[in-house]
């Protein structure tokens, strides 16, 4: 079993992939198996919203991955985020065809509304899925590495850098916010209707993209954790303890570093589009600086340069985000707010680092 | 017989209507004549009666023929006595057209109105002009002279040129050239009409140009349509430049807004190397107290903004050192980790702010020596909130760059950022001197807070959507460096705004991030990199 290698020493991870499982088995089985009255029942609701956490738990992984393990402190991923998103809208879109309110087989809704009469050229392909799935990838790799090669050669870093990522999804939000861009300007894309054939109001449908949601997350934490363990992965500790050093010593910084932002933008992407056809829109808000900057906050409350950590940090923020906004939305931004300052002042190694430290003090 | 005496007087009159203008124990006659005329059904009577009224000039003269122009004058039927009405109902409350005297109120049925024709309007029109050109006080001529000019006419040149004979004051004098020149180009004479070609060669007020272009048209002559062409050209040349100083002025009052909004970071982020992301919410403090204050003293707004700079420094000032007291400090050599923490007070300050002030944005108002706009001509005119927001930024700059070089505060700041170990084996205190500093950045942010409020809406989000700008000019002027900082800010408001006409705003703002981004990649220490030993660090 060459793939678990990657896990012969990571107990906290083999620990993680093995609830990963038992919940990508069973919360189906529930939702399915048991009648609605049944106190163990899970509502397709909260199927697709378990959902949506794992698609952030994954976009936490990546931003783990270059913030825990190279020391790139990334205000923009949520750019490579919304990418993904979008490449898998308008996969989304181009499948509405004819049930669109306008009824036109080739534009989506909003170029009629815009009186556009063909199709930009950025939006050929999109009808078929093995296409938007390369561009789910290739979209926000190809900006993390042209954005990379500039910045890492010229060696920005610390917080120039965050500084600068943060402009580039700023930049982006303004620049999508615009109908003349074709991605539906401030509405977004939405009103999607079926994915590979499949109903996305179904059930079955939900349950699949919830257990393929699962299996990314798996897939993913299991390749970033071989990236880690790997002679990369070393180099690119060394690099964030160092830079200096391991430059002197003869690594080429850049190419490491390169490599392992575009991996860790190409799974923002892939957790972006996974996260799109489960809440049924993405619109330009996902660009907003804000949310970068809460995927590096579930990562710390978490415990970064884990990875599981990371995961498991979104899914608690997350759900403390959709009980508080509930039941009591004055309160969340304060407790999100105390819960920054608190985190860093009080946990640096998050609550992973809290459980680590117990285990060893006994 | 009366009637030939009235006649017999008017004729009079006209001969000397100079001399009548300036004979005021003639005017009530002349009035008396000319509401007996306006009494007359003959058209041409009343015609007579507007001119008599022209020549008087006086103010109850203006009076009646304002009221003639809106058809409020009547005579009452009873006593044939001519009135001028108020208001327009069934009920008049009426005063005397001679004396202005009030008669009380009298029903429509007791009143017969004075009806006109067209050109009779026209003629009023005119004679009204003619009376502003020959008001006393030189303001209100020029004011008359520049309203013809709105409305060009073919009479106005000979209506003009007696007076310009007479006029002593030269702007009246040159505003009165340019109405002749202008109406001169529908003449006849094709002599006539190049003369006042060429002198409106490099008049800039959109009617001269309508004027000239329509002549171009019209023209078949290809000399002169050449001549036309070139004194367009010049005119063209004109409006561009004063354009370009207008889209210059609006660029320098944007980049002092991000300047003043910077100018704060540039402090705890260049100097003391904090990243301060509640710097936005410290500005939005600033101007909430701004708004707080305008609350307590409604009846003195205008004295509210200046109370308001020196407390929205202290205000945001000591939130500022309570941040670095309470948090900051814990910190220092984890800048990362100062960025999280200090977004999170960012967002529990937004939250506070939204909770005391409802989330609904709040206006400030303007005071009236801020309000207004300063007419430099036709083309270009500076709005004097943006005026005095330049100038502010400027002072604050100024005050900020002396206490940090001329003081023993700026002096141990100085020292700390650039050894804080030696700093401190030379007796600087130098965790006073880090709250002090703190406190000094917030409280500039505080104090552009107070300008932002008179520029925009006051909102929880305020703060928000200067944070990335404001660190944007910190970066692309260098770190560390007051001096830069004011080039970038300003420079970077220039782009933006010769950028906006030419792409729209929203693109134009994203060239400008794209541009500091790729800007950033090529020079990673700013437009002006600190040297030496600080640069280490």
């Amino acid at each position: 079993m060459s793939v678990f290698n990657p896990l012969k020493q990571d107990r906290g991870g083999q620990i993680f992939l093995a609830v990963l499982l038992l919940a990508m088995v069973l919360v189906p089985a529930f939702n399915l198996m048991l009648p609605e009255a049944s106190p163990f029942h899970v509502s397709t609701y909260t199927v697709t919203l378990l959902g949506k956490y794992l698609a952030f738990a994954l976009l936490a992984v990546a931003v783990d991955l270059a913030w825990g393990y190279l020391g790139i402190l990334s205000l923009g991923h949520g750019a490579f985020f919304a990418l993904g998103g979008y490449a898998m809208g308008m996969y989304l879109m181009r499948q509405i065809g004819e049930r669109g309110v306008y009824g036109n087989p080739l534009l989506p809704d909003f170029m009629v509304f815009l009186n556009w009469d063909s199709l930009p050229w950025f939006w050929y392909g999109f009808d078929m899925f093995w296409f938007a799935l390369l561009m789910v990838m290739l979209a926000p790799g190809l900006l993390a590495f042209v954005f990379g090669w500039f910045a890492f050669r010229s060696r920005v870093t610390g917080v120039y850098l965050s500084i600068i990522t943060q402009a580039l999804t700023y930049a982006l939000m303004l620049a999508f916010f615009r109908n003349e861009m074709g991605f539906g300007g401030n509405n977004g894309l939405t009103d999607f209707k079926d994915i590979i054939g499949f109903n996305l109001q179904e059930d079955g449908t939900r349950i699949a993209l919830f257990v393929a949601t699962a299996l990314m997350l798996g897939l993913g934490y299991i390749a970033c954790r071989a990236i880690v363990v790997s002679r990369l992965g070393r180099v690119a500790v060394a690099i964030r303890d160092a830079e200096d050093r391991t430059r002197f010593v003869g690594y080429r910084v850049e190419y490491v570093k390169l490599a392992i932002f575009t991996f860790s933008a190409v799974l923002a992407g892939i957790a972006g589009a996974l996260y799109v056809p489960q809440v049924g829109i993405i619109n330009p808000g996902e660009f907003s600086p804000l949310n970068s900057i809460e995927i590096v906050i579930w990562v710390a409350v978490g415990g970064r340069a884990t990875l599981y950590g990371a995961a498991a940090g979104a899914i608690m923020v997350n759900y403390g985000k959709s009980y508080f906004t509930a039941a009591l939305p004055e309160v969340w931004l304060f407790a999100l707010g105390a819960l920054f300052v608190l985190v860093t002042l009080f946990l640096p190694k998050g609550v992973i680092g809290l459980l680590n430290r117990k285990r060893v003090e006994t | 017989m009366i009637r030939f005496f009235q006649w017999m007087l008017l004729i009079s009159l006209i001969v000397t209507s100079s001399l009548v203008n300036a004979v005021a124990a003639n005017q009530d006659d002349t009035l008396e004549i000319a509401v007996a005329l306006l009494q007359s059904k003959s058209f041409n009577e009343k015609v007579k009666a507007i001119e008599v009224l022209e020549t008087n000039g006086g103010e109850q003269a203006k009076i009646l023929l304002n009221a003639l122009l809106d058809n409020r004058v009547f005579y009452i039927k009873k006593d044939k006595r001519l009135v001028v009405g108020g208001s327009q109902d069934k009920e008049y409350s009426v005063s005397d057209a001679l004396t202005g005297e009030a008669l009380g109120t009298l029903h429509r049925g007791q009143l017969q109105k004075i009806t006109l024709n067209n050109k009779m309007r026209r003629q009023i029109r005119s004679a009204l002009a003619v009376m502003n050109l020959r008001n006393p006080d030189a303001e209100k001529r020029l004011a008359a002279v520049n309203q013809m000019l709105d409305r060009p006419e073919e009479e106005q040149a000979q209506l003009l040129e007696p007076l310009l004979a007479q006029e002593r004051n030269d702007r009246v004098r040159d505003a009165m050239q340019i109405v002749i020149a202008l109406s001169n180009l529908s003449s006849d004479k094709p002599e006539q009409r190049m003369n006042a070609v060429t002198a409106l060669e490099g008049n800039i007020h959109p009617a001269v140009r309508n004027g000239l272009s329509r002549l171009q048209r019209e023209t078949r002559d290809p000399a002169a349509v050449k001549k036309i062409a070139q004194v367009l050209e010049t005119i063209d040349h004109k409006l561009r430049l004063y354009s370009l100083l207008e889209n210059l002025f609006f660029g320098l009052s944007l980049g002092s807004v991000l300047v003043l909004a910077a100018i704060g970071l540039a402090i705890t982020f260049g100097v003391m190397g904090v990243i301060n992301m509640a710097h936005g919410e410290l500005i939005m403090i600033g101007a909430y107290t701004t708004y707080v204050i305008q609350l307590l003293m409604p009846e003195h707004i205008g004295v509210s903004v200046l109370i308001a700079i020196p407390a929205a420094f202290i205000v945001s000032g000591a939130v500022g050192i309570a941040i670095e007291r309470g948090v900051i400090r814990f910190l220092y050599g984890r800048s990362l980790e100062t960025l999280l923490a200090t977004f999170g007070i960012s967002l529990i300050l937004q939250q506070t702010v939204r909770s005391i002030f409802s989330p609904l944005n709040r206006s400030v108002e303007t005071p009236a020596w801020m309000s207004g706009s300063w007419e430099i001509n036709s083309a270009l005119s500076l709005t004097l909130n943006r005026l005095y927001i330049i100038a502010f930024a400027l002072l604050v700059f100024a005050m900020l760059y002396l206490v940090l070089k001329k003081t023993s505060l700026g002096l141990q700041v100085r020292a700390v950022s650039q050894n804080r170990s030696m700093a401190r084996a030379m007796g600087v205190r130098s965790q006073w001197v880090d709250a002090m500093t703190f406190g000094l950045g917030s409280g500039i942010a505080g104090v552009a807070g107070v300008a932002l409020s008179q520029l925009t809406n006051v909102g929880p989000n305020l703060g928000q959507s200067y944070i990335i700008d404001s660190f944007m000019v910190v970066v692309f002027g260098g770190v560390g460096n007051l001096w830069g900082t004011l080039v970038s800010g300003l420079s970077l408001g220039v782009a933006n705004k010769f950028l906006e006409p030419w792409s729209g705003a929203v693109l134009a703002k994203i060239l400008v991030l794209v541009f500091i981004i790729l800007f950033i990649q090529k020079r990673p220490r700013g437009l002006f990199p600190q040297k030496g030993r600080a640069a280490e660090g």
